[in-house]
């Protein structure tokens, strides 16, 4: 007994050393130090004194800054709206209208879900680009004579954002939906509920689970983008990881890039958190 | 509207249908028309990415003529193929432990391993390089492969717990019953079981770990381009149809791999 109890603690002590090693060395360790970092003060040449520095958070305050983490959270909070109002449809449509191309049409989104992020943001850079096909089009069209300035807008990123960001809200409703018993909807409405009623009532409020990992699969990463604002929005349209990213290369002030990487995980945890005592009651089951 | 009875639902029934269709559609359209547009162009034969000229292969042809390609994809096939098999290992061995064993921390080791998928890429990327800078380790290959392992572990974690979830634990008892140690009902019974499971936590590392561009970019150094690095600098330098052709090669390497992947599990998984 004692001793198969020992190789049963020993086994597990095997199976976790690797992964409590690694991510306590290279995740959690470096943002220990990320978070020491942001109470420090940066030097003139990028290095850094440590100590209790307050001024780096203060810094975050400044109108300038502001604007930055203000246009943040409404683009990824409209971001994640906009995902949702095309997706919700979409997963609907193929859970329940799709038929024998159910797994066809799921796949076709999984694609896009698979291939490089960087790639498709280009697209949209040759897209909306000064001569590009947009403003052809839109010329074509006889909506506009002279081509419109498209790129580097608020709105090119949004639209860079979204066409990433679909298949992340699109996958876990499917994956929620797929898992709706239909007799629920029968019964609903032999019952008497209209159409509507019955979405409402029985089908949606059945779906949240996929409503909420599909809003944070999308919020997050794109309240942490980067790559889609520096090639959709140029220095006009600057966002936080942008922003972040300034200040451990050209800006060279770690401490400040620190306070901001602390500010925006500490933000989005607490969304998060926010998000699911709100909206879920539920546990994320599948996610 | 407000009305309750047969004739009125009956009728409309068929109008959002249609509209729902026509949305899907659209959705369809928005989602693949960018891409194709990209292909179609990296067979320009101009250097215009906009103006259809013609029919050529030469920015393919300037691909294979490109040395720094060659060697950002050398660097991102050597950086995949490893941490994909680190974090395959790891990460399954924290599937087992966390499917199969109860614990003290357990709730803490089980959102950490969660927390470590939500951490928004960019911290994760500047926490590493502010790591790897204070104890001196040089940037390079290493410190990209240390780096996608541990962004890895977690999503192959996940996959391979899902599979374990759905496994009948009696098999294993009946192996231990039977006089099979540990070792051996691990790897006789328990891993062709969750295979499936594991190769499917593998082929999403490899995804992640090939097409990563945040993380990477923060953690590498001089001569450790890798693929998306380099395709980044090749943006930043401006548009051209061998970025086009570039995308392409990856965009049909990643499906290739995701098609031939799904078609060799697909028989396993529904046994």
């Amino acid at each position: 007994m004692g001793e198969e109890k020992r190789g049963w603690t020993l086994r597990l002590a095997g199976l976790l050393t690797p992964v409590t090693v690694w991510l306590g060395l290279f995740f959690l360790v470096p943002l220990l130090l990320i978070l020491a970092y942001s109470f420090g003060t940066s030097g003139v040449y990028g290095g850094i004194t440590l100590g209790f520095n307050p001024s780096n958070y203060l810094k975050v305050f400044e109108p300038l800054y502001l604007e930055i983490i203000g246009r943040t959270f409404v683009i990824a909070g409209l971001n994640t709206l906009l995902c949702f109002a095309l997706g919700y449809p979409l997963a609907y449509f193929i859970v329940f209208k799709g038929r024998r191309w159910r797994n066809a049409l799921i796949l076709l989104v999984m694609v896009p879900f698979w291939t490089s992020l960087l790639v498709r943001a280009y697209a949209w850079v040759v897209i909306l680009s000064g001569n590009g096909i947009a403003n052809k089009t839109l010329q074509f069209l006889g909506i506009t004579d002279e081509p419109l300035i498209l790129i580097f807008t608020p709105q090119a990123v949004l639209m860079g954002m979204v066409y990433s960001y679909l298949p992340f809200m699109v996958l876990p409703l499917y994956a929620a939906l797929e898992k709706f018993d239909t007799r629920l909807k029968e019964a609903a409405q032999d019952l008497g509920a209209s159409r509507w009623h019955t979405f409402w009532r029985v089908t949606f409020p059945l779906s949240m689970p996929g409503v909420i990992a599909g809003s944070i699969l999308v919020f997050i990463p794109s309240a942490g983008e980067f790559v889609i604002p520096d090639l959709l929005g140029g220095s006009r349209t600057v966002m936080t990881g942008n922003l972040i990213q300034t200040q451990f290369g050209s800006a060279r002030d770690w401490a400040f890039g620190s306070a901001l990487s602390v500010m925006l995980a500490v933000l989005l945890i607490g969304a998060i958190m926010f998000y699911i005592r709100r909206v879920g009651t539920d546990k994320l089951e599948g996610m | 509207m407000t009305v309750k009875g047969g004739p009125v639902y009956k009728g409309i029934g068929k109008v959002p249908d249609r509209a729902l269709f026509l949305l899907a559609a659209l959705i369809y359209v928005f989602l693949y028309a960018p891409i194709l547009v990209l292909i179609f162009f990296s067979f320009n034969s101009s250097r215009s990415t906009q103006v259809w000229t013609g029919f050529s292969t030469q920015w393919y042809g300037e691909l294979l003529r490109d040395d720094s390609i060659l060697a950002a994809f050398k660097n991102s096939m050597i950086v995949g193929v490893s941490a994909t098999a680190i974090a395959t290992v790891i990460g399954t061995f924290t599937a087992l432990a966390l499917a199969r064993h109860r614990f003290r921390g357990k709730t803490f080791a089980d959102t950490a391993v969660y927390a470590a998928t939500v951490m928004p890429e960019i911290v994760v990327g500047v926490s590493l390089l502010v790591f790897f800078v204070a104890i001196r380790f040089p940037l390079g290959i290493t410190t990209i492969i240390i780096a996608h392992v541990a962004f890895t572990i977690s999503f192959v974690t996940i996959v391979v717990r899902a599979r374990l979830a759905g496994m009948d634990r009696s098999l294993e008892e009946a192996a231990q019953d039977l006089g099979a140690s540990p070792v051996q009902t691990f790897l006789r019974v328990t891993l062709p079981l969750i295979l499936p499971g594991v190769m499917a936590g593998a082929l999403l590392a490899f995804t992640l770990s090939f097409d990563d561009f945040v993380i990477t970019f923060f953690v590498s150094g001089v001569g450790s381009s890798t693929l998306p690095l380099k395709i980044y600098s090749m943006i930043k330098f401006g548009v051209s149809p061998v970025i086009n052709a570039l995308s392409t090669v990856v965009l049909i390497a990643t499906m290739v791999l995701i098609f031939g992947g799904s078609r060799i599990f697909a028989g396993k998984e529904d046994a």
